[in-house]
Formats: structure tokens, sequence, C-alpha cells
């Protein structure tokens, strides 16, 4: 298969980005969509073009969280349910031209090329996004049991690979569902109960410093999900903020 | 070089408990004054930090991807082993213990083994406080699955990201020592050198590390009163393997460089069912977690003329009738049938395939059988139990594994070798500890399934906070150590020195095109079977690879810039290295165990022959400088407990 890909290059976070058009010849169906990049960068290199593209990745099987690019106009692409790593070129056709972009959110600045600065979701998880719990005595793991419906849903928010899809997807680059799907997480489990209240207003005021934007329920988080991370969690995070600003009875520890 | 492994007296199951009984404690105003280096920031990495933080030290900590939660230890998919015994069917932690010895294939220090199967229960406790959501049953009760190598299960699960659960837990307990201010963390940071110091009575300490920052590609200098390493494996020498691209064996390298003894080398774990080769500009290859042969069924056509059509496609799986399959591992092993360690299961699909009755388009391939426990539970249950799995493969092979069989093959996977450790997880460099994938310690020549998760975890919430606070103990009086010193000052001179010179090559060929070249030479040479012979071969391959490498190599950019095609060179540099050391190992073994198996020490039936008299001992290996043949130390290893016997997973 034979592809035009336009790139965006961009040198630093300083640089004026721009696209930039390249060609790749012979690309297997079966091949993943950074390993037509790898092959890219390999001509790149040989043919002394231009600087190989910068682009995110690890693990390269969907779980780490660490690609993410913007493929026409989609986070991960065309495909449902993957990471970028995931996507494979028969999903798209013969002669495709295709445009690769970075995250684009204000949270989110570009480092280089296709490279993005994360750590805005670093910040919101030490925030409070966890159990304050400390090594060592701590009950019998069977001590307190977890209906398992309960266990199930909680795991279901806990899939959350925090890519940052959501907010690339998001028209106000909001991080709503990668928050809720903390807090769903956290607060759906008896030892996350104690800090419930705390840790939702600590991170909903995290993101919030930190420039993501606003929820107007337009749903395209949820659309573009890798892990299908369902909305459902973002009415919850809505539910328990406001609950929390009501709550008299706890005083804040900050 | 003094191997002195300091395993406290007393017995077997006292032994743990002696030491922190009489180990030394700092108070807690003084650990305020103590600095703690940690490179990597998987689950070892991640709660050894956590932890440490938690008591009061001050604790650095890197990683080389955005967030510490990307960590490699995330893709682990099937589970963690406990000694838990909630399933009431007869494990223990003296069961534990010997499952891991025996699957160790006797090559593991019996010692260190038993702490692990000790803490292993805490570990549970642990994960489940911090919101580790495990599966459960329908009385709310924690669910287990079974996992090779034993006959109980006591493998703890969540769905198949049971490695990502448990770090997010590791990640979350970090996260809070961040914003309490005891850890500070450095993202995008790679660990290029290490710094040794000599104190007042002479005795060379790590007291710090040189990190390239991959963003501005400048270096940045760390001191620390001790450095823990834990940076994970080396698989990623066979260029193909499970590991994450940017998983890299130069830390530890660089460690044995600079005086670490580098222990059994030889020792790479092949895990048995991924997903096979497809082509040449393939970047890794997929694992599809041992779990699934609770489940499925291993088997290839029992007729050589089915498995030519079934290559051809002219045939489906589906096609090939219940009496001409050969479900060779239920066959050969009854009573552990599809759950024979990983090791076991590698060998067999290989010895099937070479004879000829390998499947899919490349004959490099078994299949993997879901027909019947979809046929016996249901298609709901199995996509209840192993859906992410089930879904991943269909998107890599564009094959459904609910109506076809999954074809599977052997991959690199794990790498039992490591820095060379004592009982309190400290190397020969003292001061220096390597804790989860990058000591050598618990896994002997070959670690079982959801093994890994155990010891990441027990070595860094539960060992180091002991061992590291013993070593401190004497280190209260020193000061925080400046980054002045001249010791710094050589070491990012090295650094730099080292990109420079890859930098000015210039030559046509690509850092991939080396590392893709060495990755062959390492896995028809030095993979699943060896002998003098090929081992020889990859000797003189690989001295002329690298020879190539410095001459031909072409690294782009600046060294000052964001530039990855500098990140794989400096790793590949070292690769060739350790590429030497493995197969060099792998020669001076001339025996089988565990995943080193040499074709000339076998069984009549093909399984692997120990040779207990010459072998029963840790190879330790010190670096002589570039080029030059290491010198092996010996420590010998004592069996006082678990009954040593030929393994066997037959009867």
């Amino acid at each position: 298969m034979n592809f035009t890909l336009h790139i965006w290059r961009q040198k630093n976070a300083a640089a004026k980005g721009k696209f930039e058009t390249y060609k790749v010849h012979d690309i297997s169906p079966d091949c993943s969509f950074l390993e037509m990049l790898d092959i890219l960068n390999e001509q790149l290199i040989h043919d002394k073009i231009a600087h190989p593209v910068c682009f995110d990745n690890d693990c390269r099987e969907g779980i780490c969280g660490m690609c993410g690019l913007y493929i026409n106009g989609r986070p991960h692409g065309n495909d449902d349910g993957v990471t970028t790593c995931q996507l494979h070129m028969r999903k798209f056709r013969d002669g495709d031209e295709i445009w690769i972009e970075p995250w684009r959110a204000k949270a989110f600045p570009v480092i280089c090329d296709l490279v993005v600065d994360r750590s805005a979701f670093d910040k919101i998880i030490q925030a409070g996004g966890y159990i304050s719990v400390t090594t060592g005595g701590v009950p019998d793991a069977n001590c307190i049991p977890i209906p398992k419906d309960v266990a199930d849903r909680a795991m279901d928010a806990a899939e959350c690979i925090g890519c940052g899809a959501c907010v690339a997807a998001c028209k106000n680059a909001s991080a709503m569902l990668f928050v809720g799907a903390k807090v769903a997480h956290l607060s759906l489990l008896p030892q996350g109960q104690p800090e419930a209240r705390q840790r939702v207003k600590k991170m909903v005021m995290k993101m919030d410093e930190l420039g993501f934007g606003s929820c107007t329920n337009i749903l395209a988080c949820e659309a573009e999900c890798p892990k299908q991370i369902k909305r459902q969690n973002i009415a919850r995070l809505n539910r328990q903020f406001i609950a929390s600003l009501f709550d008299g009875n706890r005083r804040d520890d900050d | 070089m003094n191997l002195d492994a300091k395993i406290p007296e007393g017995p077997l199951a006292e032994k743990w408990t002696r030491y922190k009984n009489s180990q030394k404690l700092v108070n807690p105003a003084n650990k305020r004054k103590l600095d703690i280096i940690v490179a990597g920031t998987g689950l070892a990495g991640a709660s050894a930090a956590a932890s440490l933080g938690a008591l009061g030290f001050h604790v650095d900590i890197f990683c080389i991807q955005d967030s510490p939660r990307r960590a490699h230890s995330i893709a682990a998919q099937g589970g963690i082993n406990a000694a838990k015994n909630y399933q009431n069917d007869g494990d223990s932690v003296e069961r534990l213990f010997r499952d891991t010895i025996k699957g160790g294939d006797y090559r593991a220090r019996e010692a260190n083994v038993y702490r692990l199967a000790e803490v292993s229960g805490d570990i549970i406790d642990q994960c489940v406080a911090q919101g580790v959501p495990f599966a459960r049953d329908y009385s709310g009760m924690l669910d287990n699955r079974s996992f090779g190598g034993a006959q109980v299960s006591r493998t703890f699960y969540a769905r198949g990201q049971t490695g990502q659960q448990l770090l997010l837990g590791a990640y979350g307990a970090l996260s809070r020592e961040i914003n309490r201010g005891s850890v500070t963390l450095h993202t995008r940071c790679e660990m290029e050198e290490l710094v040794l110091i000599k104190d007042d009575n002479g005795v060379e300490r790590a007291r710090g590390i040189i990190v390239r920052n991959l963003v501005s590609g400048q270096l940045e200098r760390y001191a620390a009163h001790a450095v823990v390493l834990a940076t994970g494996g080396y698989g990623n020498v066979y260029y193909l393997s499970t590991n994450a691209m940017n998983s890299n064996g130069s830390a530890a390298w660089i460690c044995h460089k600079k005086g670490a003894a580098f222990a059994n080398p030889c020792y790479v774990q092949i895990h048995p069912t991924c997903i096979p080769v497809h082509g040449d500009y393939q970047s890794k290859l997929t694992l599809m977690s041992e779990s699934l042969r609770n489940d499925g069924r291993i088997w290839v056509p029992k007729k050589k003329e089915d498995a030519e059509a079934l290559r051809r496609g002219e045939k489906k799986a589906t096609d090939i009738a219940e009496e001409d399959r050969d479900y060779y591992l239920e066959k050969r092993y009854p009573a552990f049938g599809n759950l024979v360690p990983r090791d076991v299961a590698s060998r067999a699909a290989k010895e099937r395939c070479d004879a000829g009755y390998g499947v899919g388009p490349t004959g490099l391939a078994v299949y993997l059988d879901f027909a019947d426990a979809i046929a016996r539970l249901g298609e709901r249950v199995i996509r209840q139990k192993y859906g992410n799995l089930f879904q991943m493969y269909q998107k890599i092979t564009d094959q459904d594994p609910y109506h076809t069989p999954m074809m599977i093959y052997p991959a690199v996977h794990y790498t039992m070798g490591g820095l060379w450790v004592d009982y309190e997880l400290q190397t020969t460099i003292p001061g220096l500890f390597a804790a989860g994938e990058a000591n050598f310690s618990d896994h002997g020549a070959n670690r079982l399934g959801a093994s890994a998760l155990m010891q990441g975890l027990s070595d860094g919430y539960f060992v180091l906070p002991y061992t590291l606070q013993n070593y401190l103990a004497d280190q209260i009086t020193i000061g925080h150590i400046s980054t002045k010193d001249t010791a710094f000052d050589e070491a990012e001179q090295a650094v730099r020195q080292r990109e420079e010179k890859l930098l000015a090559i210039g030559g046509t060929k690509t850092v991939d095109h080396f590392h893709k070249a060495l990755g062959r030479i390492m896995w028809e040479y030095v993979g699943m079977s060896r002998n003098e012979q090929s081992l020889t071969t990859a000797q003189e391959q690989i001295d002329r690879l690298e020879e190539e490498f410095w001459k031909d190599v072409c690294v782009p950019g600046s060294i000052e810039s964001f530039n990855p095609e500098m990140e794989k060179a400096l790793r590949l540099a070292d690769y060739f290295e350790l590429a030497r050391l493995i197969t060099a190992d792998a020669l001076h073994r001339k025996e089988s165990c565990g995943g080193h198996f040499r074709t000339e020490s076998q069984t009549d039936d093909g399984e692997t022959m120990r040779d207990d008299e010459n072998f029963m001992y840790v190879a330790a290996w010190e670096y002589q400088g570039h080029g030059n043949k290491e010198i092996l130390h010996k420590e010998p290893l004592h069996y006082e407990y678990a009954k040593v016997t030929t393994r066997n997973y037959k009867s």
C-alpha cells in the first residue's frame, strides 16, 4: 500500500510548526501505524531528507498510554477502541492521504513534532488521585467483601490509560473523563470512601488550575476513548463534586 | 570480588524475621538528612520510592517516559502470585517457595525465594488497600486463577490488566509522596552514568548518577547516599521481544562497567504464547497472557500434510478433525498439561514446528484453541475473562479467536539474569541496590508466570525499606553529597564523549538496522536452544557487527536536542557488549537448566538435563574493559530445605 503523509513538524515548544508532506510505499496492510512511521523515519535518515519525525511510543500493545496521534481529525485514528499503536494500515485505503497531528490542548504543550507534554495529568493525580495508605499495617485483603458488580464497575473506570485522547477530542480540551474515571474508580470501592469528598475537590481544582477547559457534554471524549471509558464517570464526578461543596460536616485540611 | 550473599543464620522460615529484628534503624530526624536515588518507576521502583518516601527519606526518582505510569510493568497481563490459600486448595508459603525453586530449575537462592513467598500475602493486602480492583467472585471475595508450574490457584488478577492495576496502585502511592514533598519526580530522564565516590575509609560507594534530559539533551547531576536501580530487564537485546520499545539494559550495564557483578546473563525467558512474527518491518511482539492456558488447549496437526495445507492456506484450523489434532502438551505432561512452565511449553512448540508440524504462513506457529472452553462455559464467560486479550489479538491479526484458534509462537519475554545482589539486594558496589527484573535474585533459570509482579513489589514495598535502612544507618553523619565532586565531572565527561563519538561517525545505516541484525544473531544462535557451535558463531558475528556499527552507523541531529535516535544508539552500543556476555555465559554453562537449553545436555526425550555437580552455582561476571573476556566468579548454591530433583511435570 502507498500513502501520502502530511505530518506536523515543530522543532520545539517555542518554534512555529507546519505540515510537511512525505510519501511511503509498499506498506503491508498488517503493518501497524507506528511501524509505518518507523519505515518513514528509516527512509528520512537513510536518504538524509529531514530529521526523523518524533512521536511518543513505548509498549506498542495499547496499555502504556504513551502513544497518541491525531490522525485525519481523530485521536488514535479511525478504528474504535484502540490506541495509535494498535491501529493497523489495513484500516486505510491504498493511496490515502493521511494528516497526522499532535494532541492539541493548552494543558498539553508540544515538545517536538508529535510529542506533547502530558505532565498535567500526573499533577492532577498528585493532587489527590489515590488512597492515602502507607506501606504495611493494612487489613487482610478479604477483610472487606466488595460486591462483584461494584468491583467490576471500579475496574471499568480503572482501565483508563491516561493517554489524553479525551482531552484532544474535546473542543474545550476538558479533562473531565480522565478525572471522572479516577474519581469513580476510587470512590466506588470501600477503601476509597474516607477521602472521597476531599479527593474530588482537590482533583477538580487542580484540573481547572492547569488550564483544562469545562465540560459541555459533547461526549467526544467517550466516543474517542481507546479504552471505552463511559460518560457515567463524568456524571459521577459532577455529582460528587457538587456534594463536596455542600458537605458542612467535614473541614478541609487545606 | 567478594560474593558474600549475607544470608542470615537460622532456619529458613525465621531468616527474614531475624534479619528485621537485628537490622540497624535510622531515627526519623536523621531520615530527613538522607537522600536516595531510584532509577525506574515500574513496580519495583515506584513501590520502593513510595515506601522510602513515606518512611521519611528524601527520594529522587527517574523515568525515561513522560510519566511514571508508563513503565513496562503496566503491560503485565495475567496476574500476581500469593500464598494466601483463599481457595483452600492446599497452598502455603512453603509450597509457593518449593514451586518457585523447582520452576527455576534449582538455580535460585533458597533464602531469597523463601522471603519472597513469605511476603507475598502482604502484597495483596497492600494492593487491595490502595484500591486495586482485583477480580472477585459473587460473594465479594477475591478470585484466583491458575498459572504455569503450580497445581494450586494462587494467582490474583484484574482482568487481563493486572500489571496495569498494580502499577497504578504503586503510582498512586508514589504520587502521594510527590505531593507530600518526600519524593521528587524526574520524567524523560535516562540514567547514563553511575558516580562512585570514595569515603574516608577509602571504600568506593555509589553516590550519584548522571542523567540525560531527553527533552533538552543536556546532562544533569544528582547525588545521594544510595542508588537503587529498578530499570527492568535486557530482553530487547533480541530486538523483537514482548518488552516495550524503550525498555533497555543500559543502566544495569553501566553499573556493571563500574564494578557491579552481572549474574546469570544467559537465563532469558522465552514466553510460549505470543503472536507470531509476520514481517521484517515488525517492531515488537505481543504477548498473549499465560492465563489463556487455563482454558485454551495447545495443538498442532498430527499429519504433516495437514500442516502443509494449513501453511498454504488451503485448509482452516477448524477443518482438522478432532482425531487428527495433536494436543502435545497434554499428551507429554499429563499432570500439568497446558500449564507446564514457560520454558517447557516454549521448547515443545519449537520442537513441533522444527519437526514440520507448525502452522500459519511461516510454519512457525501452533494453535491455542478455545473451542472446548467456549462450548463448556459459553462465549460470554470467556469474553468476561479474556475479552481484552481477544480484542488485542483480533486487532493485530485480523482474525476472530472466538471462532478460529489463536496462532501463537514463543518470543523473548523476561530476563532472569541481572545485577548480582546479596540478601539485602545490594550489588557488589556498596550503596548500589538493584530491584525487580534488574536483579537476578529469585527466579533461578526460569521464572514462573505471575511471579515477576510479586518479586517487583516484594523488593519495593517490603525488602528495600528494611535493607536500605540498614545500609544508611552508617551514613547519617555524612551530610548531603555535593554534585561538585570531581567524580561527577569525570562521569559527565565520559557520557559526553560517548555521545560525541556516536554523532561523529556519520555513517550510512540506521541504528535500527544494526539492532535488527543483532537481534537476528541472538535469536538464531543464542535463542531457545544453544550449543557450542551456535554460540561460537554468535560471538564472531557479534564482534563483526559491532565493528561495523562503530564505523557505519548514522545518528542524525545534535546532542543537545530531543533526539530519539541518539537514545537508541547509546542503548545499542551497550547491547553489543551485553550480547557478548550473554553468549559467553551460555557457552560456559555446559548444562541445560530452565530457559537455558544446551542441545548437548538433554535427556532421551529431549528434556533439560542439569549438571548439578559442576554447575550448581550463580555465575557472576566481572567487567574487564571493552572487548576483554570477563572474569567469572561463582556463588555456590546450597539447598538445605528444598529437595533437589529432576523437574517432573509429567506425573
